[in-house]
């Protein structure tokens, strides 16, 4: 593996999730390893329905039923916490592993002030008192730069722009200092001209905080501007992972050169990755072999036959039987 | 706020005109009232002296506005069957149907807002599957099946439970309560449990239906990404948010509840205003039965005002809303 100064903060093993459905079981992520090094920032970038929320989801200890993890382990700072308890996850979500949604218009309960919602968070999580979580609070509010935040801090949701509640969402997940976010899509429900306010304003904040993100996103701009390494995935699995200079740079899996090729250059937001012929296969049809075999403009007899797994190529990791050894 | 309410009270005017008319086209189009005063060898000049007494000679419109006037300004008029002015009446017969609805109606929250939220947040569990096939029962089964059955249960095979009347009441007042005296609590049990148990069924039901879409929100979500509580997440977050229709509903079902005592009034033979009316019908003493549609009218628009008012204090939107002219 490539060498990292820091033991990693948060490691995923070979991890599985399962949707029992009356049909059997469908397998919507599979096999999937990666780390985060502390304060670092992995982008993971990937078609719709990847399986990118549901790795998310998935270290958060959020799944729902009939989601579940059925193979893998997770460890955060070495400590396994696929397996805790809910009462023990619970005390590690928000304090160790805090999380931000792609809608700030719904993550906030219209009917409590924001400064209960902050208060509350804080006061979970933190030995203090009403009044110190209540500095507390106005403290993060001036640090994601709500103008005028003494007034502010005890309004209600709605009173916000979108922006300014995405603000809050970030807010409200720093609250208790955790050591890593999981930043599904924070920008995507955004107007276009306050999505770069707000990457820049996690940025920022994550750096001086040096908490690590895991940087879930449809723009491949704000993966090459934010991230340290990227994640490519593909129907529940691993693509590509790597430095991010090299994945954008050099890529080396047939799906990743898709991707590349449809950023015209870099720094330009690129909404959506459809420039590949067909579309990712449904996850009751994902077929033998490599995944991606039948959208592959390099496709050979073994991808059909045989699964590629993640192997080092030039420093990243790549799941395709281009780089295997028999070819 | 004050706006607000103003808004709320034309409204609440408007509906009572609209009840009134209703009521009032009792008059003209259910039987005529004089034939049922006088007896048959009446002379004609007697019928016109009642007639014009009861200003039925009057144009319409004119015989409308005098009944709101007199409704407005206390005058009810009388009972023509018993002569007894309709105010004394109803004023003989509200505290019973209101003790009985309130008293229903308390029972149905109380035992239905648990069980929603129990079965919102346990939808596999079993206990939920009983108490959702209980419900079904207490939305299909008829009132009176259910008196009927409680009667033959707790009464006839028991004998534990008055089967009819009030029980002794208790005179604070001009109001006769029966919730003081032991035998008025025991005749209470079966008519409030016969009149709240589709209230119950149907709070319960909603409050579920409710916990389970507010528990899906991405507000919810974010509540446990959080790290919040389960106590905080399920009774702060979910089920402030799932009071708010709520309280119309049991707002609304209060209304009914008042209005649909009739039928365990009869069963139970209590002597609210259902009974009264019934009576009413049965004599088509049309001035007690108009009246007692004033009234229950009034109580509705009553009860929804206050809905409003409640609305207005749990949801923040609203008071914003109203403050910046935008309304709705
Ligand atoms: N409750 C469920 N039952 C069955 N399948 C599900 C369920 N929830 C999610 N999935 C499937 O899991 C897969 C991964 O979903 P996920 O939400 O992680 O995708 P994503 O990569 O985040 O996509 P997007 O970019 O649209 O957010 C999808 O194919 C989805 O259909
Ligand atoms: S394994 Fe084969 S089909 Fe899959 S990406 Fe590589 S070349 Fe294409
Ligand atoms: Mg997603």
């Amino acid at each position: 593996m490539t060498d990292r100064p820091n033991a990693p903060l948060l490691e995923v093993r070979s991890l599985r999730v399962e949707f029992e459905t009356r049909r059997g079981p469908l397998v919507a992520i599979d096999d999937v390893s990666f780390s985060i090094a502390p304060g670092e920032v992995l982008g993971v970038v990937g078609e719709s329905g990847a399986g990118k929320s549901l790795t998310g989801t998935a270290i958060i200890g959020l799944l729902e039923p009939p989601g579940r993890i059925t193979a893998g382990e997770i460890l955060l700072a070495g400590r396994r916490i696929d397996n805790l308890p809910y009462e023990a996850m619970r005390r590690i979500r928000g304090r160790e592993v805090g999380a931000i949604f792609q809608d700030p218009l719904t993550s906030l309960n219209p009917l409590y002030r924001v400064s209960d919602q902050l208060i509350e968070t804080i006061r979970t999580h933190l030995p203090m008192n009403e009044k110190e979580a209540r500095a507390r609070a106005l403290q993060l509010l001036q640090e994601v730069g709500i103008p005028g935040a003494a007034e502010r801090l005890d309004h209600y949701p709605h009173q916000f722009s979108g922006g300014m509640r995405q603000r809050v969402v970030i807010a409200l997940a720093l609250a208790a200092e955790p050591k890593l976010i999981i930043a599904d899509e924070p920008t995507t429900a955004l107007d276009v001209s306050i999505q770069a306010q707000i990457i820049t304003l996690l940025k920022r904040l994550c750096r001086e905080h040096g908490t690590a993100v895991m940087l879930i996103t449809h723009d491949m701009g704000v993966i090459a501007e934010t991230a340290d390494r990227v994640a490519v995935m593909y129907a529940g699995r691993i693509a590509e992972i790597g430095p991010v200079r090299k994945v954008v740079q050099e890529p080396h899996h047939p799906y990743t050169v898709g991707l590349m090729g449809a950023i015209p250059n870099l720094g330009h937001d690129v909404a959506a990755l459809t420039q590949i012929e067909g579309s990712m296969p449904r996850l009751n049809a994902i077929p033998p072999g490599c995944a991606f075999n039948p959208r592959c403009p390099k496709v050979f007899d073994r991808c059909r036959v045989d699964r590629p797994d993640p192997m080092p190529v030039g420093g990243s990791d790549v799941a395709c039987w281009l780089y295997g050894e028999g070819r | 706020m004050i706006a607000f309410v103003l808004q709320r009270l034309a409204q609440a005017v408007v509906v009572m005109l609209a009840v009134a008319l209703v009521a009032f086209s009792l008059f003209r189009y259910v039987g005529d009232p004089v034939i049922n005063m006088v007896g048959q060898d009446t002379p004609e000049e007697e019928r016109i002296r009642i007639r014009e007494q009861l200003a039925l000679d009057q144009p319409v419109v004119v015989q409308y506005f005098r009944f709101v006037q007199q409704i407005v300004s206390g005058n009810f008029g009388t009972s023509l069957r018993t002569g007894i002015p309709i105010g004394q009446l109803m004023a003989e017969r509200l505290p019973a149907t209101l003790e009985l609805a309130i008293v229903a109606g308390i029972f149905a929250l109380a035992v239905g807002l648990p069980m929603g939220v129990y079965t919102g947040l346990y939808p596999r569990s079993r206990l939920s599957n009983a108490f959702l096939t209980l419900s079904l029962l207490g939305v299909s089964l008829p009132t009176f099946l259910i008196g009927i059955m409680l009667i033959l249960f707790f009464s006839v095979m028991l004998g534990l439970l008055p089967s009819f009347g009030r029980g002794d009441v208790v005179h604070l007042g001009p109001w006769s309560t029966g919730l003081l005296s032991a035998s008025g609590l025991q005749s209470l049990i079966m008519p409030a449990i016969t009149l709240g148990m589709f209230q119950l069924a149907l709070i319960m039901r909603l409050v579920r239906a409710e916990m389970l879409e507010v528990l899906r929100t991405d507000y919810i979500k974010f509540a446990r990404a959080r790290g919040l509580t389960n106590r905080a997440v399920n009774f702060g977050h979910a089920l402030k948010n799932t009071l708010i229709p709520v309280i119309t509903i049991v707002g609304l079902q209060l209304g009914a509840l008042i209005a649909f005592s009739i039928i365990t009034e009869s069963v139970f033979q209590w002597p609210g205003m259902g009974l009264l009316f019934l009576q009413a019908v049965q004599f088509a003493d049309i001035p007690v039965m108009a009246i007692y549609l004033v009234l229950i009218g009034f109580l509705f628009v009553l009860i929804n005002l206050i809905v409003d008012l409640l609305y207005y204090v749990v949801d923040p939107r609203l008071r914003v809303d109203v403050r910046a002219g935008r309304g709705g």
